[in-house]
């Protein structure tokens, strides 16, 4: 058995659902914050957190039973998980498998890290936008600021 | 800025010498009659609103002014978006300065109509930019590959940033003099030399002087100092008197984008090199070029006087 099947298996197999791998080690509490997962669900949820990974040194795994991750959903996801592989499960089986997709632009996934741009303060309608100028390395900017944004802290700032 | 080509701004500040006659008053030409701008500042500001209603007026427009916020429904918490949205359907064209970064851009974003950014937070103020740019090039009939020397208050002065980038595109050398605390920040340095910039960075003034075609003074504020000798000391060391101008060359300009306090002495002002209150009224003329672009009304080729 594998390394990678064999930290497969520390949860047991979902009937319907979603499974996302590769996710790099201890990432996984911020996806489920990008799922707004808080415990107020009642569906299944499984997670595993820092088990090696060939290609990511430790990765985190998180199933979601009977809810099936939409594309918009996992795009937002690509802040902390560019390389995540993301299956959906129907009957104990892939029936689906996703990648993400990032476009132009994230709207409304994060606010701008900086605390004198405009689009943080209160009660201003208009949506968060950051632009992507790259994915590798992954390089966001403001569109309202146009400041290039500090991936860590940016994270702490999901909406 | 970025938003311009180097084309446009070149076709901006052909534009602004052609008004010279119009800002000068010596000529009505009313290309905006009829037309309203709404100044929206948020924070206070003398030259930057008062050449923006100049400009606005001398090319026949009128003006609508927000007032002072604390008397406005600003004070009653209405959001940036909802002020841009009312003053969208009173004006033709909105001037804004804002205290937050990205202002603009959120307002462009409100509004049907232009929006000139005059000034977001610490972030850009183009306008101001053009205006300088203008002076340079009146002075030197260019504004390509020019020895710029900056100084004084490089780390939070918004005008200094918004500049920088600009000569650095047409190829000017940069001299940034200012003391280790007043340091143009790191990250626009790394970015200017990204885009080719040719950087000097001293803490020393006079040595400077010679090679200058440009002297760009700043105001060193005492609130950034929490020492007050710390001040005195570095205030004193960045500052020009008539004798410092004795051995640089001929057609060398100061600027200073006012007010000034001690770094300018008014002996300066009296010299060949004095470009600073020219430069202020570069500024009116900068904007009418900059408001006749924004609404799309094109400047005849001749104007007037048979010039």
């Amino acid at each position: 058995m594998s390394a990678d099947e064999q930290s497969m298996r520390r949860v047991t197999a979902i009937r319907n659902g979603t499974v996302i791998d590769h996710i790099p080690g201890g990432m996984v509490l911020q996806a489920l914050r990008i799922f707004n997962v808080d415990g107020r669900q009642s569906n299944p949820i499984s997670l595993v957190m820092n088990v090696p990974s060939g290609k990511l040194g430790t990765k985190d795994i998180l199933k979601i039973e009977d809810r099936e991750l939409t594309q918009d959903e996992l795009d937002r996801l690509a802040l902390i998980a560019p390389m995540a592989s993301v299956s959906i499960i129907r009957n104990y089986s892939v029936a689906e498998k996703l990648t993400i997709q990032l476009s132009d632009e994230m709207i409304n996934v994060a606010h701008c890290i900086y605390s004198n741009c405009i689009s943080n303060s209160v009660r201003e309608p208009l949506p968060h936008r950051l632009k992507v100028l790259s994915t590798t390395p992954m390089i966001l900017q403001c569109h309202y600021c146009a400041r290039n944004q500090n991936l860590e802290r940016l994270i702490e700032n999901l909406l | 800025m970025d938003d311009l080509t180097n084309d446009d701004i070149h076709r901006i500040l052909a534009d602004a010498e052609k008004l010279l006659p119009v800002a000068k008053g010596n000529l009505h030409l009313p290309l905006l009659q009829g037309k309203i701008l709404g100044n929206l500042f948020f924070e206070p500001s003398t030259r930057t609103r008062m050449s923006f209603e100049t400009a606005m007026k001398r090319l026949g427009g009128d003006v609508v002014n927000l007032g002072a916020v604390a008397s406005s429904s600003v004070v009653k918490g209405e959001t940036l978006h909802d002020t841009i949205r009312m003053v969208d359907g009173y004006s033709d064209v909105i001037a804004l300065r804002h205290p937050l970064q990205g202002a603009a851009q959120y307002a462009s974003d409100c509004a049907n109509v232009p929006i000139a950014n005059a000034g977001d937070g610490a972030g850009h103020h183009p306008t101001q930019t053009m205006l300088d740019l203008f002076t340079i090039k009146q002075a030197h009939g260019r504004i390509e590959n020019l020895n710029v020397v900056l100084v004084g208050d490089l780390r939070f002065g918004r005008t200094v940033h918004s500049l920088s980038y600009a000569l650095v595109r047409f190829g000017c050398k940069l001299t940034l003099v200012s003391p280790e605390s007043l340091k143009l920040p790191e990250e626009i340095i790394n970015e200017l030399k990204e885009q080719g910039g040719e950087l000097k960075i001293t803490e020393e003034l006079k040595p400077q002087l010679e090679n200058a075609d440009v002297v760009y003074m700043t105001r060193i504020q005492k609130e950034r100092f929490p020492d007050e000798d710390e001040y005195v000391r570095i205030a004193g060391v960045y500052k020009l008197v008539a004798d410092d101008l004795s051995s640089v060359k001929k057609d060398m300009i100061v600027m200073h984008p006012l007010p000034r306090v001690d770094e300018i002495n008014p002996d300066v002002d009296s010299t060949r090199h004095a470009a600073y209150f020219e430069q202020a009224f570069n500024g009116v003329v900068t904007r009418m070029a900059l408001l006749c672009d924004m609404l799309n009304i094109s400047i005849p080729e001749k104007i007037g006087g048979g010039k």
